[in-house]
């Protein structure tokens, strides 16, 4: 480990580290614009600048890798001449605007400005102004205030692997911007707008609408894929105002998808806000207890077989709870969390986990995708792949959609029956996979959503096998699951209990008027039409497809709205925090199972949260003890063997945008969802 | 003065046929099998014996350069040859070209054969669109002759020689931005280190020289190092092309001594200053990046790199640039200002924002519209840009102005009380 003064302290640091980080690791603080951890060495801010003894100029701290009897100073009048030098450069043509810049409180030029700068301007000729740039409907640019640190520039080419930004022109006049105008067609874009020091790169949708101290944060989990990134939600009195990411290094490191940060404006339409219940085939405002009413009646004549629970994709660990005690109370066997009908085995929890981890990924040496787009699944988890596959000697094969994952990849085709080539050991890649140390498959819901997903799943596990992807300390078998709920579910057994119907069945049962009663909790995913003439419960947040049909609507809480337990796709038990209170009558799931219950005559036994979680650790026991832990799972036996149809394999999202009842609620995802899939073109052309 | 026998680039003029047969009449690709087979630590040991310092301007001992070079590499190593020629008042390289290509080819052999490299890029200026031609000719005439290629002088050894024609930006001629311009992208300096030498041209290592320090090696290797050795003074050693250019009754390109006399210079080969010496105002001695001399330090220093470091400026590429009292030299060095700031890359922020503000300023100085107190803080500003950039482009438009702030202050200052005396008229 070489050994190096700075500051006349001796210090000994990891080689391969650069000045500034050894810097930190004592405590010396050196300014930075251009320097980010996850990003490459630009060293172009020269705000980093230190001395070093026997160097002939000040060197970039940024990108100077530490060697053995460094002397290096970052205290002396020098430096802080150099630092004012620099930052009163980047002030000359820096607009004095931040009094109507939503960047103002947050902007690192700010408060390096405060810490580094003069007190006065010396430049008294004309400034520059830079035509602003056209990024899409979710980044607001304002190039002007650009400092050209490149940060932007390298993240979208680097880690969102779209390399569709740079710096035209030279000297003065450079412009970052994409050249010809469009929009940036990442999934991940939103980022750039934390990485940019200044207020060039803004939130559009969020643009002028609240100053960054107003702001209450809450630091939260995203629900809305199954990634779990942690988020922070900012909001004003009762309205959720932005979404940022948090650093967790096992998940989401600090990136964000687009649809987690952008649909939070989704969160104030749409909205139910209080009870209805249908009368005289029209939904009708209605109180609690009327509400309550209509449940009990049909509840209490009916047989616990003629009834069914189906939970969607944000409902949470603890209201899934509660509502199976509930309704396994009035005897209901039918239960199920997947309302996309995947053919999940919830009997072996290895075979419904994504077991390499996230961050596990990074270890990995061969990786095999089926029937999967992960990067419009999981973009975060995406931008862990292509981490990986920068590094190095990582062979990608993929059976499912051709996509541009923003790397390169075997294309095998869509045919599934091509993955009994590689079971067998006949396929090419199967070498590729048994050679490698680490391998990892990731099975995506595109290829369990299938009639025959089952024997696609026993394949997976055959191949997982077959090729040695499980073994001590390293499992390589993954599933990607779309859905935030989805695991919690799994795991707390919300699935077809003995006699029970699954999701299937639950509708053919509806359809031909078996199943009288279906209570849908935030599941709007099904096909409404095949509940016949059941009487449909539906409990959730948003006016969307279940609410259409319900016969009762009990208004719940959006994922932003209550203290709920979310399980990411690796089986990570994360808590989510209330940052504002449901609207209207609205309440906290759980609360309205509760609530319920008295109602139904069979009373729930807890009244608090604690109490609730208390019994979901009884049937979880790792959703309330390993909170933000992956615990691995051991390997079974899981799927069933069958026949494959050689139906191509497809991802379930077509539109990123809008996947669930809060983004298809979002103006700003609509937007998107204009601009991306030629919504536009339709709208304003002739034929329409 | 630097006697005939001596002299390297005996077509430097183009009186001669500059090709194959000509050069090979001027004793060029003369027993270079025998030196290629010298091998590699002859050749680098006899570059760094003859004290030859590089040509392209920062004077660095191409020999130890070459020595950085790893001896065993997994990786190939590169040769590169900087022909982006950009700096105002040279015209060397240029001259090598059009005129002796064969030594540049040869040199590149040899240079490679002591680098460890089987691959040369040269890096031509795109507006040299002739000479890139010229040296196309001659690489193309030594390919047929088996001078080089995968048997280069039927030694065994492979060359090759590309030639590239870039696209016209300045900062191409900084040896990392040459490179990556080559790789095809943005002409952006690199940060140091890593240093070529380790990782340059592709990731491989490579060495980046001048034209001129390329085109003596052949010449230094067959007549010794202590030939090259004894001209000049210690540690400015050999000949070397200088350009004069300005105010001079014969402007030329001459191959000297090096550490002749800047006077013996102007007036034995460019027929003195219009006008007379007493006439002169000022020298740029080596290029525009390099400050202004006033005339008293003209008369006594000498063209090398120490006698010129030590009159507060350099030798640059030797391009003299000669001005006589005519001259607005307020005028003449805020049009330097122009030329940088419209040259910077705009990667890193001292040189980008830092070069538009000294251009403004001298703007307005070049007329007088400022304050005597502006004088400092232009000066302030080149100190603020003067070395913290990431590459020398910063340095070179720092310091004409510096320069022209040491020497000739008195101008700024009544060109601005006359501004301002004009105003007041004006006003009354």
């Amino acid at each position: 480990m070489p050994k190096l003064t700075i500051n006349g302290r001796e210090v000994e640091v990891d080689a391969g580290l650069t000045v500034l980080q050894a810097c930190e690791q004592i405590g010396i603080e050196i300014p930075r614009f251009c320097f980010h951890e996850r990003l490459s060495i630009a060293g172009n801010c020269r705000m980093c600048l230190v001395e070093m003894e026997r160097a002939p100029k000040p060197v970039a701290s940024c990108a100077m890798p530490v060697a053995d009897g460094m002397v290096i100073r970052t205290d002396s009048d020098k430096v802080r001449q150099m630092r004012k030098g620099v930052m009163e450069f980047l002030l000359i043509n820096h607009p004095l605007d931040c009094p109507i810049c939503d960047q103002g409180g947050e902007c690192d030029l700010q408060d390096q400005a405060m810490a580094y700068g003069m007190d006065r301007g010396r430049y008294h000729e004309n400034k520059r102004a830079v035509k602003d740039k056209y990024l899409g409907p979710l980044v607001k640019t304002e190039m002007t205030r650009c400092i050209h640190c490149t940060r932007c520039i390298r993240f979208i080419t680097e880690v969102a692997g779209v390399p569709e930004l740079g710096a035209t022109a030279r000297g003065e006049n450079t412009e970052v911007g994409t050249y010809v105008e469009k929009a940036l067609t990442s999934e991940l874009s939103g980022n750039i707008i934390d990485l940019c020091p200044v207020g060039a790169l803004t939130n559009r949708p969020f643009a002028f609408s609240a100053r960054s101290w107003e702001l209450r944060k809450t630091e939260s989990i995203d629900a809305m894929d199954a990634v779990g990134s942690n988020i922070r939600i900012d909001s004003r009195g009762t309205e959720v105002m932005r979404i940022m990411p948090r650093l967790n290094e096992d998940v989401n490191e600090e990136w964000l998808g687009d649809r987690s940060r952008f649909a939070c404006d989704g969160l104030k339409r749409q909205r139910l806000d209080r009870p209805y219940v249908r009368r005289d085939g029209k939904l009708r405002p209605a109180s609690w207890a009327e509400a309550f009413a209509a449940i009990k009646e049909k509840v209490g004549p009916a047989e616990g077989s003629a009834m069914a629970v189906i939970a969607g994709d944000q409902a949470d660990c603890e209201s899934m709870t509660a509502l199976k005690d509930l309704f396994s109370k009035v005897g209901v066997t039918s239960f199920d969390c997947r309302q996309d009908g995947a053919a999940l085995d919830p009997s072996c929890r290895a075979g419904y986990l994504f077991n390499t981890t996230i961050a596990g990924i990074e270890e990995a040496d061969a990786c095999l995708l089926i029937g999967t787009n992960p990067r419009l699944e999981a973009p975060v988890l995406n931008a862990r792949i292509r981490k990986r596959y920068q590094m190095g000697r990582f062979p990608i094969a993929a059976v499912g959609p051709a996509a541009d994952l923003t790397y390169r990849y075997d294309h095998l085709g869509d045919d599934p029956t091509v993955l009994r080539q590689i079971a067998d050991g006949s396929h090419d890649f199967a070498k590729v996979l048994k050679d490698a140390a680490r391998p990892m498959l990731i099975l995506g819901q595109g290829a369990l959503t299938r009639p025959d997903g089952a024997a696609i799943l026993a394949l997976a596990r055959q191949i997982a096998e077959a090729t040695g992807m499980v073994g001590d300390g390293w499992n390589g078998f993954n599933v990607l699951h779309t859905a935030a709920a989805r695991v919690g579910g799994l795991d707390l057994g919300f699935v077809p209990g003995e006699g029970g119907r699954d999701t299937a069945a639950i509708l053919d049962g509806a359809g031909k008027g078996e199943v009288s009663l279906v209570y849908l909790l935030d599941a709007d995913g099904i096909d409404m039409d095949r509940l016949g003439g059941a009487f449909v419960v539906y409990q959730g947040h948003h006016g969307d497809a279940g609410a259409h049909r319900a016969d009762v609507i009990l208004p719940g809480a959006a994922y932003t709205e209550k203290d709920a337990t979310y399980v990411n796709t690796e089986g990570r038990a994360q808590r989510a925090q209330r940052a504002v209170f449901p609207p209207g009558e609205a309440r906290e799931d759980w609360a309205v199972v509760r609530a319920l219950s008295e109602a139904l005559g069979h009373k729930l036994p807890y009244d608090t949260l604690a109490q609730l979680r208390a019994r979901m650790g009884e049937v979880a026991p790792h959703l309330v003890e390993a909170v933000d832990e992956v615990t691995a799972a051991p390997w079974g036996d899981f799927g069933t063997a069958g026949d494959i149809d050689p139906a191509p394999l497809a991802s379930p999202i077509t539109n990123y945008y809008m996947t669930d009842p809060i983004s298809r609620a979002s103006p700003t995802m609509a937007e998107c969802t204009a601009t991306f899939l030629g919504g536009e073109q339709a709208r304003t052309g002739t034929d329409g | 003065m630097l006697r005939d026998k001596d002299r390297i680039f005996t077509n430097i003029y183009g009186l001669h046929d500059p090709f194959l047969d000509g050069a090979r009449a001027r004793g060029d690709w003369d027993g270079t099998k025998e030196l290629i087979l010298k091998g590699r630590d002859e050749i680098v040991g006899a570059i760094k014996g003859s004290g030859l310092r590089g040509r392209g301007g920062a004077g660095f001992g191409t020999g130890m350069k070459w020595s950085f070079m790893p001896k065993e590499s997994p990786r190939p190593s590169y040769l590169v040859i900087n022909a982006d020629e950009g700096e105002p008042g040279t015209c060397k390289d240029r001259d090598i070209l059009r005129h002796e290509p064969h030594k540049l080819v040869e040199g590149a052999l040899l240079a490679s054969v002591g680098i460890g490299a089987h691959a040369a890029y040269c890096y031509v200026r795109g507006e040299f669109f002739r000479e890139a031609e010229a040296l196309q000719r001659a690489v193309d005439e030594a390919y047929a002759a088996g001078l080089i290629g995968d048997d280069a002088c039927g030694t065994g050894y492979k060359f090759d020689f590309y030639v590239h024609r870039g696209a016209g930006a300045y900062i191409c001629g900084e040896e990392s931005a040459l490179i990556e311009s080559l790789e095809g992208k943005k002409g952006q300096p690199r940060l140091k280190p890593p240093f070529p030498a380790n990782v340059g041209l592709y990731g491989c290592p490579t060495t980046v020289n001048n034209v001129e320090s390329i085109s003596v090696c052949p010449t230094i290797l067959r007549r010794g190092a202590d030939w090259f050795a004894a001209l000049g003074r210690p540690n400015n050693t050999g000949t070397k092309l200088f350009n004069i250019s300005g105010h001079v009754n014969n402007p030329c390109t001459v191959e000297e001594e090096m550490s002749v006399p800047l006077k013996e210079l102007i007036e034995k080969h460019a027929g003195g200053v219009i006008g007379g010496w007493d006439n002169l105002l000022g020298v740029i001695p080596g290029g525009s990046s390099t400050p202004v001399l006033p005339r008293a330090a003209c008369t006594s220093v000498l063209m090398d790199f120490d006698s010129l470091k030590e009159a507060g400026s350099g030798l640059g590429t030797a391009a003299v640039i000669v001005m006589d009292r005519s001259t607005d030299i307020v005028r003449a060095i805020a049009r330097l200002a122009a030329f940088y700031k419209h040259e910077s890359c705009g990667q890193c922020t001292p040189c980008r924002e830092g070069t538009g503000w000294l251009m403004r300023m001298m703007e307005r100085m070049a007329v007088g519209n400022a304050t005597v107190a502006e004088i400092d803080l232009l000066d302030e500003v080149t100190r603020q840009i003067e070395g913290h950039t990431i590459c020398a482009l910063g340095d070179a438009a720092a310091w004409p102005i510096q320069g022209l702030i040491r020497h000739f202050r008195p101008e700024i200052e009544k060109r601005i009380e006359e501004y301002n005396k004009g105003g007041a008229e004006q006003a009354a």
